[in-house]
């Protein structure tokens, strides 16, 4: 059985606990969306004290920040107990694009080129983290919610503003993937 | 423990999203590329089965497990705030090939360099708490 679930899954079973977790939370009463969770942070650490939007009883969200803290212990089962070290599946005509980049093949799930911890302090790697990482915090809040509360539950629920702010996701994709990465690299 | 439960819901979410591999930072490039029905397959399974479910639940006027009613609060209807804050959004997706959710497992899964965007997402919240009254909405 473990060794079973220690390979990668197949989309359809991501697919499916996915709408579960959403149906979970709806049934506790809740929502799905994890970037609220920022805002809430935010909160916590006093920030309602300076700006309006931060001065709200962020304890009334303390739910979404241990469903925070479950997704962390997710990724540590996950990688200590559930993995056998693969490498991602990924197309090869992603490998070739990426090496014609510079980026390395995988080896494991994540770039050597940004994530190693070398690479991570290097300027180059420590802005793309910090800049990428501010434009999904700035973003999320902007257009109301990240690929959980929009692309999941909003487009579940068929709203528009969901579909729009899904779509306005691709386009910031795309130009990083095909205009900001070949200039980075 | 009252709280025990989201604990348990976001253990489920992180374990999947690590095993099919959609932390992958690999993974988000290929979708942008359209090289792989991948991550497309995990999106549209779960919305598939969202739209059905959500359907059900308002259909069926089915109540959450203390009996209150489950209600979706629709989004107020707009476009730039949509569409200019998805965009900055997706641009930092795919520079760090982690959405939200998946940046915090990432943190699980021992990638610590993640936490740099994890610090640069709080900040840019706190930027936008900050300026949101002059922006386009």
């Amino acid at each position: 059985m473990l060794e079973f679930l220690s390979q990668p899954w197949p989309w359809y079973t991501s697919g499916i606990v996915i709408a579960f977790v959403m149906v979970l939370l709806l049934f506790f009463g809740k929502s799905f969306g994890v970037s609220a969770n920022l805002r809430t942070i935010c909160s916590a650490c006093g920030a309602g004290k300076n700006v309006k939007f931060f001065d709200f009883d962020w304890r009334s969200q303390t739910w979404n920040l241990l469903f925070l803290v479950g997704a962390i212990l997710g990724g540590f089962i996950a990688s200590e107990f559930l993995s056998t070290g693969e490498v991602v599946q990924i197309s090869q005509a992603t490998i070739q694009d990426l090496s014609a980049l510079g980026i390395s093949a995988p080896d494991d799930l994540q770039p050597e080129e940004i994530f190693s911890l070398e690479a991570a302090f290097t300027l180059k790697g420590f802005l793309i983290l910090l800049l990428g990482g501010f434009a999904i915090g700035f973003g999320a809040r902007y257009a109301g919610g990240c690929t959980s509360g929009h692309a999941i539950s909003g487009l579940s629920n068929l709203q528009l503003p969901s579909l729009i702010a899904v779509i306005g996701f691709f386009i910031g994709g795309l130009i990083t993937t095909w205009i900001l990465l070949p200039l980075i690299f | 423990m009252r709280g025990l439960k989201f604990i348990i819901a976001g253990i489920l979410f992180g374990i999947v999203m690590s095993k099919s591999e959609a932390i992958s930072w690999f993974r988000i490039q290929e979708m942008f590329r359209f090289q792989s029905f991948h991550m497309y397959g995990i999106i549209g399974t779960a919305v598939v089965l969202g739209v059905i479910i959500t359907y059900v639940i308002k259909k069926y006027k089915l109540r959450d497990y203390q009996g209150n009613p489950i209600t979706f609060t629709p989004k107020e209807m707009s476009v730039p705030r949509y569409l200019i804050g998805g965009t900055i959004f997706g641009l930092g997706w795919a520079l760090t090939g982690a959405c939200p959710g998946p940046m915090f497992v990432n943190i699980g899964f021992q990638y610590w360099s993640i936490l740099i965007a994890v610090v640069g997402a709080i900040a840019g919240t706190y930027l936008y708490g900050a300026i949101k009254d002059r922006l386009p909405h």
